[in-house]
């Protein structure tokens, strides 16, 4: 039909949009931030027996500036949250960024005064891995939604039909309830 | 290769034990005659001690004779060997009393005669101030700098006292045992950083 049909064979029509999805997120260069042992898992995740290469997500850069998909796995304590902060800062857009694991996600066991409870307070997370530390697995499916969300999907809905779970509060309410003092903690 | 037979193995075994356990005893005299030795150099200025427990070794001196008692320890008595320079706060001590909430804890080794000694002063918390030991060790310098962050004791003659662990800007001396294990808000007081411009793409 219409343009394709006119050019014959060998020729595909499409929006530049889409073209322009179509090569990130067949490309993505993650940006490892790992602080702990979900670093560990990332490593594994990233060699051959997982091999995120499969996905194009094999080449990590540890340069922020050369790379558009910021993994933070592991603790960020009070010291740290500036450099990742400045981190994600440096990182061209468009990016997209993975909270992994626990300790990344609410801060996990660590509830002290030097532990930042959840990355995604202060940064933007597009993705939460739950687990202690997650498996590779689950890294990958990770990517891959964050795959999806380049193409332009819904993930939120996606998440919700595949697993049931309604919905948890996204990030604005989660601040809002913060803003009000939901989150105080007895001193 | 022959093999000796099992009761000549558990008494080669059983001797040895017994040697590890006299040479012990024998440094445990040393230490205790050197803890002896360093009371009496103190004379008034001893403040409570020699302790002994579990073998180990505790003077207590006043805090402004600590420094010099530190030298004569090093010069005279042959305590080269800085180990850790600590703190503790007694705020919520349980048992028994203590004459001042924060004690600056020296602990000195001496390498000729394999003795160790734990060296006491207590600080007045209004103003807690101690001299440094950094000129007479250098190797004080991190572990004073520690001790100023996590209890706040400062250390008069240091060459640079700032935070050792926590970021500058941090207030607050986390050990310190009426500071809250959640901290005073300091986590949470970073900006914000939103999505800006990728609804572009």
């Amino acid at each position: 039909m219409g343009l394709e049909d006119f050019l014959g064979d060998g020729f595909l029509s499409t929006r530049i949009k889409d073209l322009l999805a179509w090569g990130r997120r067949n490309s993505l260069w993650p940006m490892p931030f790992g602080t702990a042992c979900c670093a560990i898992e990332m490593m594994s995740t990233l060699s051959s027996r997982y091999d995120m290469s499969r996905f194009g997500a094999e080449v990590v850069r540890f340069s922020p500036r050369q790379s558009d998909l910021l993994i933070v796995g592991g603790r960020v304590t009070l010291k740290m949250m500036p450099v990742l902060q400045r981190i994600w800062l440096q990182m061209p857009e468009p990016k997209w960024s993975i909270s992994m694991g626990a300790c990344a996600s609410c801060g996990g066991v660590f509830d002290t005064y030097t532990m930042i409870q959840g990355v995604d307070q202060f940064i933007p997370v597009d993705v939460y891995i739950p687990g202690c530390p997650p498996r590779p697995e689950n890294l990958i499916d990770a990517v891959r939604l964050i795959q999806d969300k380049v193409s332009g999907v819904d993930i939120q809905r996606l998440i919700d039909e595949r697993t049931g779970i309604p919905q948890l509060p996204r990030l604005e309410e989660m601040q809002a309830r913060r803003a009000r003092g939901a989150f105080e903690v007895p001193r | 290769m022959t093999r000796l037979p099992q009761a000549d193995l558990e008494a080669a075994a059983a001797e040895r034990r017994a040697q590890a356990a006299a040479a012990r005893a024998r440094r445990v005299e040393r230490e205790r005659e050197l803890a002896r030795e360093a009371a009496r150099w103190l004379g008034d200025d001893l403040v409570d001690g020699p302790f002994e427990f579990r073998e180990q070794f505790e003077v207590v001196v006043s805090p402004g004779r600590a420094h010099a008692f530190l030298e004569y320890l090093r010069d005279g008595l042959g305590f080269t060997m800085f180990v850790d320079c600590t703190a503790v706060d007694y705020l919520k001590y349980e048992h028994g009393e203590h004459p001042e909430r924060f004690a600056v804890v020296w602990t000195l080794a001496n390498l000729d005669q394999e003795a160790y000694l734990r060296v006491k002063a207590y600080v007045d918390e209004d103003d807690p101030v101690i001299r440094s030991a950094t000129d007479l060790w250098p190797g004080a310098n991190w572990a004073e700098r520690e001790v100023y962050d996590m209890y706040g004791i400062e250390f008069s003659g240091h060459p640079n006292l700032i935070r050792l662990l926590c970021p500058q800007e941090f207030s607050g001396h986390p050990l310190r045992k009426d500071y809250p294990l959640r901290g005073r808000g300091e986590r949470d007081n970073f900006p914000v950083i939103r999505r800006g411009v990728e609804e572009r793409y």
